[in-house]
C-alpha cells in the first residue's frame, strides 16, 4: 500500500473521535448521566422522619405517579428550591422526601422553617438510599411513575422555570 | 473613579491582545512561506504585545477580585468579602473563565518566551514557530471573548456579597495545582509548534528536534508536578485518603502525560540517530491535541466528573471546533508532509533504538487504554448500547501489568548502547544486578509491614531494577576517573536527567506499591475519652470544640496520638461549615513523615456526643509525589 495513505490515518481516528465528542454534547450530561432511567425504584427499607416506628420500603412509591426529592436541611439550594417544591404539590402532585445525610432533629426544624411539600419523607441519615439511587449531591429530584418506574431525572436546583418546563410537562407525559 | 474601569480596560486590553496574536499568526507565516523578512520580523514584537496585553487583562480581573468589586458577575459568583486575600488571589482560577484567561496568559508567556529564546535559529523556522503558537493563542482569546468572557458585568442589580469560593478550592493545594497542570499542557504547544513548522518548512531533520527537546523537558516537568499535586491534593482535601481515583479529568492530564514521556524518548532518538522522524512528529502533534481534548473534556460537560466545570453546550461548541480546527489541519499537514520514506537506519533488536521503540509502543498501548475507558461510557451511548461507567478495576487490571513491563525495558535501557549490543554483553552487565533485585525486593516485605505480600514484593523488585542497574553504571562511568568527583562532573546534564526522571518512577512505584497493600484504616465512632489503637499508634479522642475561622464555623476533635514509644503529639481534624454557601467540609488531620502519614477525618455527627471518625495509617503514600517532585530535576536534562 501507498506509505502516504496511511498517513492520513491519524487524521481519520480523529475525525472519528470528533464525530462522537460532536454526539455527546448533544446530550444534556445531567440527564444522561442517570444510569437508572426506566429502571425501578430501588428497593428500601427504612424508617420515616416524622415517626421512628413507622417503616416503609419501595411499595410507598406505586400506585401514583410521584415526585421524589432528595434533600437535607445542609443543603442550601434545598432551601431555595422550596417555594418550587410547594407549588408543584398544590398542583396536585404527590410528592416524597428523602431526607438525606442529616438528623431528624434538624431535618424536622427545616420542615417547620421552609414549609413542608412532601406526604413523607424517607429517613436516609447514612446516605444508603441514596447511594442505591447513584445521588451525587442534594438536591436531586427523580420522577417515579405508578409502577414504581424512574421517569425522569432531575439533579441540582429546580427553578420556577425547570417547574413550568420540563417538570409539569414530565409529569403530564408518564401519568 | 478610575477603579471601576477596571472590568473594561482588562476586556479591552484582551481584544488588542487578540488583535496582536492575530498579527503575529499572519505576519510570520506569510512572511515565511514569501520569504519577506520584515513580515517575519513581526513574530518577535507581536508575541511580546500579546503578552504584555493578556498580563494586562489578567492583572485587571486579579484586581477586581482584590477589591471585591461585585459588579463583575464572576467575582460575584466566586469571591466573597470575608475571603482571605491569598484565595481571592487564587479564586481567579477557580472558575472557567478565569482559568481559561490564566490558559492564555501562559500560552502567550510561552509563545513569549519561546520567541525570545529562539532568535539564534534559522529565520524562518522562528517565525513558523511564532505564527502556529499565534493561531494557537488567538483560538483560545476568540473563545474567551466570545463564550466566556470573565468581565462580564452585573448591572445595575449588584449583589451585596459575592457566593463565595467552593471551600473545596480554598486550599493551599489549588492555589498551585492549576498553574502547574496548566504550565505543562501549554508547554507542550511549543514542541507543538516546532514540529508543525518542521513539517511547513519540509525541514524535517534532526535539528527541530535538538530545539525542542529543551522545551519538551520543561513542559513535561510541569505536567508532572502539576499531577502530583493534583493527586496530593486529593489526598488531603477529599476527605476519603484515595489519591488516584481514575477520573475524566485525571485521566485528562494522564494522556498528555504519556504520550509527553513517549515524544521525550523519541525526541532523543530522531535527535541522536535520525529515526522515528514522522513518529516524533505525530507524538508532538498528539501531546498537545490530547492536552487541548482534556480542556474539551473538562470543560463541554460531556463527561461527568468532580472537576467538571459549569457546563453550557455553546462553550463545548467552541472548544469542540477548536479541537477539531487544531488537530485535523495538523494531522492533515502531517498526512501531506511528513516523510514518505523513512530514512531507514538499521539497528538490531539487541539495541537503545529498539527498547527506545519498546518503551514507546507501551506507552502508547497505556495512552489508549486510558483513552478507552475514559471515552468508552461516551461512545456506547452515543451508539445506543447503553450506560455503563468504567471505574478503577478495568485501569487497574491494565495498567499494573504494563507498568511491570516498563519497568523490566526501562532497567536495561540506560545501560544498552545505540544501534547494537550483542546479548552477551548486556547479560553480562545485567544478571547480577538482577539477582540482587530480585533478592532484595523479594526480602523487603519480610521484614517491613505486617506480612508478606507478593504485591510488595513485585513493586520493590521492579524499582530495585529500575535503580541498580542505574547506579551500577554510574558507579562504572565514575571508576575510571581520577577522582569521585570528577567522575561525576563528567557525567552530561541529559544523563542526570535521565537518571532523576527513572528514579522519579522508582520511587513512585514504591509508595504506590506499599500504600496499596499495606494501608490501615478503622471507621470508628468516637467520643471524648474513647480509644483506638492502629499501626502502633494509639488514638485518644480528649475533646470536642468549635471554633470560628474567617469564613467558616468549625467543629474541631482534639485528638492526642501516643506512639509505641511513649511520645505524644496532637492532631485536629475538623469539620468546617462555610457560611456563605453553607457548604459542609472535611478538613483532614495529617501527621506526615517520610515512612508512614497518619490520617484522621471527621465523618457524621452521630449525635449523643459522638462521631464517626476515619483514622488511616498509610505507610510510605509520600513516595508515589516523591517520585513526581524528582521529576523537576527532568530540565537540567536539557538537550545539548
Amino acid at each position: 500500500m501507498n506509505r502516504r495513505v496511511l498517513l492520513f490515518l491519524p487524521l481519520l481516528g480523529f475525525i472519528g473521535l470528533a464525530v462522537f465528542f460532536y454526539y455527546g454534547l448533544g446530550q444534556d450530561p445531567s440527564y444522561r448521566d442517570s444510569a437508572l432511567m426506566t429502571r425501578e425504584f430501588p428497593a428500601f427499607e427504612a424508617s420515616t422522619l416524622e415517626d421512628p416506628e413507622r417503616q416503609v420500603d419501595e411499595s410507598l412509591l406505586t400506585g401514583a405517579i410521584t415526585l421524589v426529592n432528595v434533600w437535607g436541611e445542609w443543603c442550601p439550594a434545598c432551601k431555595q428550591e422550596m417555594p418550587q417544591l410547594l407549588d408543584l404539590a398544590d398542583r396536585g402532585i404527590r410528592m416524597v422526601g428523602i431526607n438525606y445525610r442529616d438528623t431528624r432533629e434538624k431535618g424536622r426544624e427545616f420542615l417547620d422553617e421552609f414549609g413542608n411539600p412532601f406526604e413523607v419523607n424517607i429517613f436516609d441519615p447514612e446516605g444508603d438510599l441514596g447511594f442505591d439511587l447513584g445521588v451525587y449531591g442534594a438536591p436531586e429530584t427523580f420522577l417515579v411513575d405508578a409502577q414504581g418506574v424512574i421517569r425522569y431525572h432531575h439533579t441540582g436546583y429546580i427553578s420556577p422555570e425547570d417547574v413550568r418546563n420540563t417538570l409539569l410537562p414530565e409529569v403530564e407525559k408518564w401519568r | 473613579m478610575f477603579t471601576e474601569m477596571i472590568p473594561e480596560i482588562g476586556h479591552y486590553a484582551l481584544v488588542i491582545g487578540l488583535l496582536m496574536a492575530a498579527v503575529q499568526t499572519l505576519a510570520p507565516l506569510a512572511g515565511a512561506t514569501m520569504r519577506k523578512p520584515l513580515w517575519m520580523a513581526y513574530g518577535l514584537p507581536m508575541a511580546a504585545g500579546q503578552f504584555l496585553f493578556v498580563a494586562i487583562a489578567y492583572a485587571c480581573l486579579t484586581t477586581s477580585y482584590m477589591l471585591d468589586d461585585f459588579s463583575v458577575a464572576n467575582v460575584a459568583n466566586n469571591s466573597n468579602s470575608l475571603l482571605p486575600w491569598y484565595y481571592k488571589f487564587s479564586a481567579v482560577w477557580g472558575n472557567h473563565e478565569g482559568s481559561v484567561l490564566l490558559w492564555s496568559l501562559m500560552l502567550a508567556g510561552w509563545s513569549f518566551v519561546a520567541a525570545l529564546f529562539s532568535r539564534n535559529l534559522p529565520r524562518d523556522m522562528v517565525a513558523r514557530v511564532i505564527g502556529v503558537m499565534g493561531a494557537v493563542c488567538v483560538g483560545f482569546l476568540l473563545f474567551i471573548l466570545m463564550t466566556s468572557n470573565p468581565f462580564e458585568r452585573l448591572l445595575p442589580g449588584i449583589p451585596q456579597d459575592g457566593a463565595d469560593l467552593n471551600p473545596l478550592l480554598q486550599d493551599f493545594g489549588l492555589v498551585v495545582h492549576p498553574p502547574m497542570l496548566y504550565m505543562g499542557y501549554v508547554g507542550f504547544s511549543v514542541v507543538f509548534a516546532f514540529a508543525i513548522a518542521a513539517l511547513l518548512g519540509g525541514r524535517l531533520d534532526s535539528a527541530w528536534t535538538r530545539w525542542a527537546r529543551p522545551w519538551c523537558n520543561v513542559a513535561w516537568a510541569f505536567l508532572t508536578v502539576g499531577i502530583a499535586l493534583g493527586s496530593w491534593w486529593a489526598y488531603y482535601e477529599l476527605g476519603w485518603g484515595g489519591w488516584w481515583f481514575w477520573d475524566p479529568v485525571e485521566n485528562a492530564s494522564l494522556l498528555p502525560w504519556l504520550t509527553g514521556t513517549a515524544l521525550i524518548h523519541s525526541l532523543a532518538v530522531t535527535e541522536k540517530r535520525g529515526s522515528f522522524k514522522s513518529w516524533t512528529v505525530l507524538l508532538a502533534i498528539a501531546t498537545f491535541s490530547l492536552s487541548l481534548m482534556g480542556t474539551f473534556l473538562v470543560r463541554s460537560g460531556v463527561l461527568t466528573s468532580v472537576h467538571a466545570f459549569a457546563n453550557d453546550p455553546s462553550r463545548g461548541f467552541f472548544i469542540l471546533m477548536l479541537l477539531a480546527i487544531t488537530v485535523a489541519i495538523s494531522l492533515f499537514i502531517f498526512a501531506l508532509r511528513a516523510p514518505r520514506v523513512s530514512h531507514q537506519v538499521g539497528f538490531s533488536w539487541l539495541s537503545r533504538d529498539s527498547l527506545l521503540l519498546i518503551n514507546n509502543i507501551l506507552l502508547v498501548i497505556m495512552t489508549v487504554t486510558v483513552l478507552l475507558g475514559t471515552l468508552y461510557p461516551l461512545i456506547l451511548d452515543s451508539l445506543n448500547l447503553g450506560k455503563i461507567s468504567v471505574g478503577p478495576p478495568y485501569f487497574n487490571a491494565l495498567f499494573v501489568p504494563l507498568t511491570v513491563i516498563m519497568s523490566i525495558f526501562m532497567g536495561m535501557g540506560p545501560v544498552s548502547r545505540w544501534k547494537r549490543m550483542p546479548g552477551k554483553e548486556i547479560y553480562k552487565r545485567l544478571w547480577l544486578s538482577a539477582v540482587a533485585a530480585v533478592v532484595i525486593g523479594a526480602l523487603i516485605p519480610v521484614f517491613y509491614g505486617p506480612e508478606w505480600n507478593v504485591w510488595v514484593a513485585l513493586g520493590m523488585i521492579v524499582a530495585l531494577w529500575i535503580v541498580i542497574p542505574m547506579l551500577r553504571d554510574i558507579f562504572d562511568k565514575v571508576r575510571h576517573a581520577s577522582s569521585f568527583m570528577a567522575g561525576i562532573k563528567k557525567l552530561s546534564y541529559p544523563y542526570w536527567g535521565m537518571v532523576l526522571g527513572h528514579l522519579g518512577v522508582a520511587v513512585t512505584i514504591v509508595g504506590v506499591a506499599v500504600v496499596s497493600n499495606y494501608n490501615l484504616e478503622r471507621n470508628v465512632r468516637m467520643s471524648p475519652g474513647t480509644s483506638v489503637e492502629l499501626g502502633g499508634y494509639t488514638f485518644t479522642m480528649t475533646e470536642l470544640t468549635e471554633r470560628r475561622g474567617a469564613n467558616f464555623l468549625a467543629d474541631t476533635s482534639i485528638i492526642n496520638v501516643q506512639r509505641g514509644d511513649g511520645r505524644n503529639f496532637i492532631m485536629r481534624p475538623e469539620k468546617r461549615l462555610y457560611l456563605a454557601t453553607g457548604m459542609p467540609m472535611t478538613q483532614v488531620a495529617l501527621r506526615p513523615g517520610f515512612f508512614r502519614d497518619l490520617y484522621v477525618a471527621m465523618g457524621e455527627d452521630l449525635g449523643d456526643g459522638s462521631w464517626a471518625m476515619r483514622i488511616q495509617f498509610k505507610p510510605m503514600v509520600r513516595w508515589l509525589w516523591l517520585g513526581g517532585v524528582n521529576g523537576c530535576g527532568r530540565p537540567s536534562g536539557r538537550g545539548r
